[in-house]
């Protein structure tokens, strides 16, 4: 027989027990929902981490730091995370960095500027840990969403408050076990008010900071490069732009702190850092020295390259590539379990399809004979028995696919509104590829087709003379 | 057209020419109906064989013998069995489904079949709608689609009053004359067997008893008003 044919026969033979047939493909098109509602939370749950992550630059993120500068903190980590021979050690200066940000896929290489000092904020001080961000945090998620702006400029003398920090000048802190205080209310008092910052600048010379950073940074190092230097105390006001809401134990780099200034800012204030010292001492040139840079990589695949070509080069690196690399076979894992639990369903469904099919022989002996009497081949009733079960599978399979997004759209709409009313940002955790579409089509038409053999051979194995018989 | 020569299990020989009006007659029972399912190629002897126009059935495949009776048997039967499901136009072109006949072709082969039967205006009929002697034209219809040599006719009248009988057998008559199919008809009436065919054959208890020629004593013109 030909498809055309067949399409038109098994379509017929499904319209004639409606509603049989109709609650078999619905069992079908259920297993298929869940396994399509399954899969797309994980695809999207998958889609979504590393949205954020990248974001956040764990994951494309490279610091670097000295291996001398290791050395002189601890020699177990030392020997622990520089590997192998130390070899050649350079120094971590604007000529590297430079050198550095050159390499293919960097984006950027920017020094970790990170001090502790006092701020004033209603004539209270607050000690607390400050870093500089570069404008290129600008598009992290938690500086995207929180109240307020980011700087308006990479120079501007103001800062961003981390939540924490915030309640602490507001002498506000959460009552334990109760909601935390939100963000957006923290933000209302504080935007726009000034903070005076009291620093230690290393200067030479009484000349004050200024915008442009590396000229007066050279100044400075040329006149420290014999180790003699003074500390000068200095104050800076600031104008509150922004309060994120970051946890500052979950991120690294530059977010491990509580307040953020822009980062050319930073640089010009000349504070005082805790390797200052060390490094200064060998600075070969009169460049400034970073005790760290961190080097953004265009795409988290390529951190590994990035790293090498930096090792090679004499310093130590560090990255989250292992832990983005587990948290790969994490999800490949979880898809797993979510593809099994999700074909059960469809397992169920399939056992529907032999129970209607066996049913539908049963209930047709006589039109099967009256088939093979006129002419029809036992290939011919297998392959209208195989299209039955084949149709069955397409239609479960499209409206499954359709119920799956349906209930997919629900879940994440449903889980956005809670979000919401918890003030967090909504997103979208769920996706439905086109390829998941087609396997999810494709895989129910195939467990129906499965189902379709059982009952499929028995229809052709049907003896005419006895089919006829029975009145 | 060749020689069709039948050899049943239960000892029966017997041999029907090509063009032939044949009645096997006999009590339920007799194994007249299996002999026309052997005939058919719907059950296969156990041993012995089978042969029309050369072809021992017995030794073709399963799938061969669905083509022989797809192209060179058309059958008729007491309970008319069409499809209740499907239209007359539908059963009717069923065989030709099986046989891969393109769509417009089918569609012209059923409506000129039905035509024959005079049943063209309720080609969109189903069966249900129909009465028992339309019922048996549409599956005289049906058996004609594919052209076939052979129309074996299982109790063709038996589920029908005498009138419409009447009518159903003048058709038979009419292919078997007109369009030169070899008809083998199961009956257990004497009288019809000797108003139609040309020969009649007694079955009883699986064997063979008695077969004669015999003058059809049917008038020709007795098909009714309306028939083309």
């Amino acid at each position: 027989m030909k498809i055309q044919d067949l399409t038109e026969l098994a379509l017929r033979n499904l319209r004639e027990s409606l509603l049989r047939n109709s609650l078999t493909t619905v069992g079908i098109s259920v297993g298929v929902a869940s396994l399509v509602a399954m899969l797309s939370l994980g695809i999207g749950l998958q889609q979504l981490a590393s949205r954020r992550l990248v974001k956040s630059g764990l994951f494309d993120t490279v610091v670097v730091t000295s291996r001398r500068d290791l050395r002189g903190t601890g020699r177990e980590r030392d020997q622990e995370r520089s590997g192998p021979t130390p070899g050649e050690s350079r120094v971590l200066d604007e000529s590297a960095r430079l050198e550095i940000e050159h390499l293919p896929n960097v984006l950027e290489a920017y020094p970790d500027i990170r001090f502790i000092t006092e701020l004033r904020y209603d004539d209270k001080p607050h000690l607390t840990m400050i870093s500089a961000l570069p404008s290129s945090a600008r598009s992290n998620d938690a500086f995207e969403a929180m109240p307020g702006n980011f700087f308006s400029s990479d120079t501007a003398p103001e800062v961003i408050l981390q939540k924490t920090f915030a309640e602490e000048l507001l002498g506000k802190t959460p009552p334990r076990g109760a909601d935390e205080l939100r963000v957006a209310d923290l933000a209302k008092p504080l935007l726009g008010k000034e903070l005076t910052m009291r620093y230690a600048q290393r200067a030479p010379s009484p000349a004050p900071p200024s915008a442009s950073g590396a000229d007066s940074a050279n100044a400075a190092d040329r006149d420290l490069a014999g180790a003699a230097y003074s500390v000068v105390s200095r104050e800076q006001k600031l104008k509150i732009v922004g309060v994120a809401d970051l946890d500052p134990e979950s991120m690294r780099g530059p977010t491990r702190a509580k307040v953020f200034l822009p980062l050319k800012l930073a640089e010009s204030l000349h504070v005082m850092q805790p390797t200052d010292l060390r490094e200064i001492s060998r600075a070969a040139s009169d460049q400034p020295v970073y005790s760290s840079i961190s080097v953004r990589v265009k795409n988290p695949t390529q951190v590994q390259v990035v790293e090498d070509a930096i090792k090679k080069m004499g310093f130590t690196t560090f990255s989250l590539l292992d832990a983005s690399q587990s948290l790969r076979t994490f999800f490949k894992v979880l898809d797993l379990f979510l593809l099994i639990f999700g074909s059960l369903a469809l397992a169920v469904a399939s056992i529907g399809i032999v129970n209607t099919l066996v049913m539908a022989i049963l209930e047709r002996r006589r039109e099967i004979g009256i088939m093979k009497a006129i002419g029809a081949s036992d290939g011919d009733v297998k392959k209208l028995f195989f299209a039955e079960a084949g149709a069955m599978g397409i239609l479960g399979g499209i409206a499954g696919v359709g119920l799956g997004w349906a209930i997919g759209r629900i879940i994440n709409f449903a889980t956005n509104i809670y979000l919401r009313r918890e003030s967090l940002t909504p997103d979208t955790f769920w996706s439905v590829p086109w390829w998941l579409v087609v396997l999810a089509i494709g895989f129910s038409l195939l467990v129906s087709l499965v189902s379709g053999l059982y009952p499929a051979g028995r229809a052709a194995k049907l003896d005419p003379v006895q089919a006829l018989r029975y009145e | 057209m060749g020689e069709t020569v039948i050899r049943a299990v239960d000892g029966v020989s017997l041999e029907v020419r090509a063009g032939e009006f044949v009645a096997l007659l006999g009590s339920s029972g007799s194994g007249k109906s299996s002999v026309l399912n052997l005939i058919a190629g719907l059950d296969r002897p156990t041993s012995g064989r089978v042969v029309v126009q050369d072809r021992d059935l017995a030794k073709l495949s399963r799938e061969e013998l669905a083509k022989y009776r797809l192209h060179v048997v058309g059958m008729v039967f007491q309970s008319f069995n069409l499809i209740a499901s499907m239209t007359l136009a539908e059963n009717v072109e069923l065989p030709l489904r099986f046989a891969e006949v393109d769509r417009s072709r089918r569609q012209t082969l059923a409506s000129q079949a039905l035509e024959r039967v005079g049943l063209r205006a309720r080609m969109n009929h189903r069966p249900s709608e129909l009465s028992g002697g339309e019922q048996q034209r549409a599956a005289l219809a049906r058996a004609l689609i594919n052209r076939p040599q052979l129309l074996l006719a299982d109790e063709p009248t038996g589920n029908l009053d005498s009138h419409t009988g009447t009518e159903i057998m003048n058709m038979v008559r009419e292919f078997n004359r007109e369009l030169g199919m070899t008809v083998v008809m199961v009956t257990h009436e004497r009288a019809l067997a000797e108003r139609y065919a040309e020969r009649m054959i007694f079955l009883a208890d699986g064997k063979l008893i008695d077969s004669r020629a015999n003058a059809p004593t049917a008038v020709d013109d007795r098909v009714p008003g309306g028939q083309p």
